[in-house]
């Protein structure tokens, strides 16, 4: 599969375009000399020590790297990164990074974002770079709220939300962004959480991997306005039954002592729960990522309770290839070049029917 | 120069006019200095093809030429109807012209419909071929004859030539297997053949034409052509049109050189692939299907082996953000629309301003507000493009005059907008857009150079002495920052939306640093470097006329009446809104009267009074059509007499 890395060169298919650095690099180089100022046990920290710490496992030229970002608490973000970056404007980053890679097919181009900027202001822009399959790996943190205006309800938020812009509780049904990236043809669709540092880290490198865009939803701590949201994922007596961990080719099974696994249910074709037996063990799923197919991704994704979060999926929920956008375009013009020879402006200028003025 | 109206044998309908007879013809032969023709049917009836096609044979033959299509925005109107009236105006002359004229001296309506929108833009003699076919008593009914007006007399006034156009078409097209509805089509083609003879036209690059169009219908190709080379025979052979017309080429009227026909979105096109390659930079195109902008994306997306890439994006904001993005990435960042597009990229535009990147941002103006007149032209974008953002976000705005003066104004824009790292506005309309003129092809070495530098290296020292990287520090002279792109080792920096400090570009919250970048944004735009503007004032006039944009031709048109006339006028016209010529100020102050023809309530008028101090009149239509010279005459003359 292209989306895994060539043993013994290092190199991986979708950044084989990306020049290498010349030095080995550590965590440290990736930091930039600004003072983060996320607010004190913020779930942000986290994520960014992680992104710092997996970055030089890319061997990356660092001039080569880019993050572009839109607007919110997440999208401070690339100030805080020692590549280049742009802190953008509001919900529009995928559109950014778009032309920016399409344009620039030697860099490795990230979008952060959050849930009321990718979702909300930006929902058109994160769809249409789903379908494009543009090489992207977009970070979406969710953190279910409104952070930098201070404590609204978001587009992931649980209805009935209690918050300053809904006192009488939220009315909105969420979105499960998973969901709606699978629903967007998206090629690559990833859930992982702020705290669990190895599991974002593997997440991260099989979405760097990936030729094409790669949706990266990350379950992240709001301490001030919206703290314990993912408490359930992370509570470890909790979180045995509330998070489903998927690999590729495992079958699905969690819960104390893995007792509990996901099988068909065979009146409807939908995904369920099962308490796992000797007798049913054969009927568990046996996750496939690359399946051609989202449906059973898409299924799973809805296995999650909304409200509790019970039965969460984390890990790569989809990953396949597709044609990438940006490859294709690159493609079109050298095509164009070999079909009609490297363009001749004065041959354009002058088009088919002229006229010739005497002085 | 030749005037419009200044010729001594001047007919009734502004015409000059000679009379000969062929030796051993039997037709007459009369020679015109220039000659106004409308086609004009249903928006189905392939009208603009039409016009197209006359226009390319015409500019073949080397009359210097003035276009202007009209077309609803529906794609089919209801047929028959009044507002599915599709029609395309040609001026052609012997002589330079300036306008796609003000009143046609040919109508040809294909159906009643065509025949009710157009007539009261007819001057009385002027010659009408009516296709009588259509005229039944329920399509005349449909606009409201109730007589038919080839037949009550109404039309007594005029030169009226009734045409059984599709009955003639279906005729020619006997011994081709095609449905009546099929070889009805090939009417268009009928008239088209009928008004090359009338008018001398060259016809070997229409049969090309239709050869290429239809090639993979071969069939439909030898129709079209049969039925066109039936128009030209029937006009030959018919009683009805005892004269055709000669209009000499413009021969005396353009400088040396090698010309074509042009629209103003395909030079603004062609212009773009041009600043591209004068500046060594790819072009990057991020747009969104609107009118009257969509087709510089259709053309430019037929050029990707000169490196351009086309982006069609989800919406405006996209498009643009994809442009920008470009940008940033070292790319010429274009983006293409009309007014309402203008309105969603507004906050990108802001982006790019504080970002300082440079970013092309073409407005195809068009009828507003809100979606307003999609296929009409207006000028009503101007104080937008200068001040539709929040905040103090300045931009240069640039303004073509003509349908090929588009080419040098994206030259122009892009100078400015890599020179001084800015998002540029260009303000072209609906009328320059659709409208075709010659256009002298320039030679690659008269382009300009528009090559830049990106950033190599540190460009700051820090008190202790070590070498930085300051995105933020300009250019002494420009005011521009460096354009340090990705890939470039050392200078990995970042940029954002959120007020930098000074210099090093960081965020900053601090209040006075705040007022210096504001001020220092300010000072870049106010800074750049334009032409002073020319003032033609042959006879020290007392009164100025100042336009902008696609007004040009009226107002130039306007002038030459005038002074034929005998009166006194000044005129100059503005390619740079923002900023304005260093030398306006004085050019105004030596007048006493300014008057600022435009097609908006007076928006440059605004500009000139609040900056100057000077009482501008403005002179304003907004009917979603270019000003007529004869008009802007009666206006000026006013002006000059109040």
């Amino acid at each position: 599969m292209a989306e895994t890395s060539t043993e013994g060169t290092g190199t991986i298919e979708a950044l084989s375009l990306v020049p290498k650095a010349e030095a080995r690099q550590s965590m440290k180089d990736f930091k930039s000399d600004q003072e983060v100022r996320w607010c004190p046990g913020c779930g942000d920290y986290a994520i960014l020590a992680a992104v710092q710490g997996f970055m030089p496992e890319l061997g990356l030229a660092r001039e080569n790297v880019v993050f572009v970002s839109g607007i919110g608490c997440s999208s401070r973000f690339p100030y805080y990164m020692n590549t280049y970056g742009m802190h953008s404007i509001h919900g529009r980053a995928p559109a950014i990074a778009t032309g920016l890679a399409t344009s620039r097919r030697d860099l490795s181009v990230w979008v952060v974002t959050g849930d009321g900027d990718a979702l909300s202001i930006g929902g058109n822009h994160l769809i249409h770079a789903l379908r494009r399959n543009v090489n992207l790996k977009i970070l979406l943190f969710n953190n279910r709220i409104y952070g930098l205006t201070k404590g609204q309800y978001s587009p992931t938020s649980e209805v009935g939300k209690i918050t300053k812009s809904t006192p009488m509780g939220s009315l909105d049904a969420p979105f499960n962004p998973v969901s709606l990236a699978l629903g967007a043809e998206a090629s690559f669709v990833a859930r992982t959480i702020d705290s669990d540092r190895k599991h974002l880290t593997s997440v991260l490198r099989e979405a760097a991997a990936h030729p094409g865009t790669a949706l990266v939803e990350i379950y992240q701590n709001c301490n001030i306005f919206n703290d314990g949201a993912f408490e359930a994922l992370k509570d470890k007596q909790q979180a045995e039954e509330a998070v489903i961990r998927l690999e590729h080719g495992a079958p699905i099974r969690f819960g104390a002592d893995n007792t509990r696994g996901v099988a068909r249910d065979t009146a409807t074709g939908d995904l369920k729960v099962v308490t796992v037996t000797p007798d049913n063990e054969a009927d568990v799923l046996v996750h496939d990522a690359h399946a051609a197919s989202p449906t059973t991704a898409f299924a799973l994704s809805r296995l999650a309770d909304p409200d509790t979060l019970h039965h969460t999926p984390i890990g790569v929920l989809r990953s396949v290839d597709r044609p990438v956008y940006d490859t294709q375009m690159a493609d079109q013009l050298d095509a164009a070049v070999e079909q009609r020879g490297k363009g001749d402006l004065a041959a354009l200028l002058a088009g088919g029917d002229t006229w010739t003025v005497v002085g | 120069m030749t005037s419009q109206v200044s010729r001594t044998a001047e007919q009734a309908d502004g015409t000059n006019a000679e009379e000969q007879r062929e030796p051993g013809g039997t037709k007459g032969v009369r020679r015109l200095d220039r000659v106004i023709i409308r086609f004009a049917g249903d928006s189905g009836d392939g009208m603009q093809l039409t016009g197209d096609r006359f226009t390319s044979e015409t500019a073949t033959f080397g009359n210097d030429l003035s276009t202007l299509p009209n077309f609803p925005a529906e794609i089919r109107a209801p047929a028959g109807t009044l507002p599915g009236v599709s029609s395309f105006q040609l001026h052609f002359a012997d002589h330079d012209i300036l306008t796609p004229g003000d009143a046609p001296n040919v109508l040809v309506a294909m159906n009643p419909a065509a025949l009710k929108a157009n007539l009261a833009d007819l001057p009385r003699g002027a010659e009408i071929i009516v296709n009588t076919d259509e005229f039944t008593k329920r399509a005349m009914q449909k606009v409201g004859y109730s007589a038919s007006p080839l037949e009550d007399g109404s039309l007594d006034g005029y030169s009226l030539h009734p045409v059984p156009l599709t009955t003639l078409t279906v005729q020619a097209l006997k011994a081709f297997d095609l449905s009546r509805k099929e070889a009805e089509r090939s009417k268009n083609m009928f008239a088209l053949g009928l008004l090359s003879w009338m008018y001398h036209r060259p016809t070997e690059g229409t049969e090309k034409f239709l050869r290429t169009k239809f090639a993979k219908k071969p069939e439909i190709a030898e129709a079209n052509l049969a039925a066109f080379r039936a128009g030209w025979n029937f006009g030959e052979t018919t009683e009805d049109f005892a004269v055709s017309y000669e209009i000499a080429p413009a021969t005396t009227a353009f400088p040396a050189g090698t010309y074509r026909n042009i629209s103003g979105n395909l030079a603004l096109a062609y212009g773009l692939i041009a600043a591209s390659r004068q500046a060594d930079l790819p072009l990057f195109l991020g747009s969104y299907p609107i009118t009257p902008a969509s087709d510089i994306l259709h053309e430019l997306a037929r050029h990707k082996n000169f490196g351009v890439r086309t982006f069609q994006a989800e919406d405006e904001i996209a498009g643009i953000g994809a442009a920008l993005g470009a940008a940033f990435g070292g790319a010429l960042g274009v983006t293409t629309t009309s007014g309402p597009g203008v309105a969603l990229k507004s906050e990108t535009i802001g982006l790019a301003v504080s970002l300082e990147l440079p970013l092309l941002v073409i407005d195809i103006q068009r009828g507003g507000p809100s979606t307003g007149l999609p296929t009409k032209t207006e000028q009503a974008d101007l104080l937008q493009a200068m001040f539709g953002r929040n905040g103090e976000a300045p931009i240069p705005v640039v303004a073509p005059k003509t349908p090929a003066d588009c080419f040098e104004a994206a030259l122009e824009a892009a100078r400015i907008a890599l020179a001084y790292r800015t998002p540029v506005m260009l303000l072209s309309d609906g009328y320059l857009a659709n409208g075709s003129e010659p256009w002298r092809i320039p030679d690659l070495d008269e382009l300009p150079d528009l090559s830049v530098q990106f950033a190599q290296g540190p460009n700051h020292t820090l008190d202790d002495g070590s070498e930085v990287f300051w995105p933020y520090k300009r250019d002494p002279r420009t005011l521009a920052r460096p354009w340090a792109i990705p890939g470039t080792p050392g200078l990995e920096h970042r940029i954002g939306g959120i007020e930098k400090q000074d210099g090093s570009g960081n965020i900053s919250y601090d209040p006075a640093n705040h007022d210096v970048m504001v001020r220092t944004r300010q000072a870049k735009i106010d800074g750049i470097e334009v032409p002073d503007l020319a003032v033609d004032d042959p006879h020290a006039a007392r009164t100025l006329v100042l336009g902008w944009g696609s007004t040009y031709g009226p107002i130039t048109a306007a002038v030459r009446r005038l002074r034929a006339a005998g009166e006194s006028i000044a005129q100059a016209h503005l390619r740079h809104l923002n900023p304005f010529p260093r030398n306006l100020g004085t050019v105004l102050k030596g007048y006493d009267k300014v008057v600022i023809p435009e097609m908006n309530l007076g928006q440059l008028a605004t500009l000139i009074r609040a900056k100057y101090l000077v009482d501008a009149h403005s002179y304003n239509q907004v009917n979603g059509m270019p000003f007529k010279a004869e008009q802007l005459a009666t206006a000026l003359k006013e002006a000059i007499d109040g």
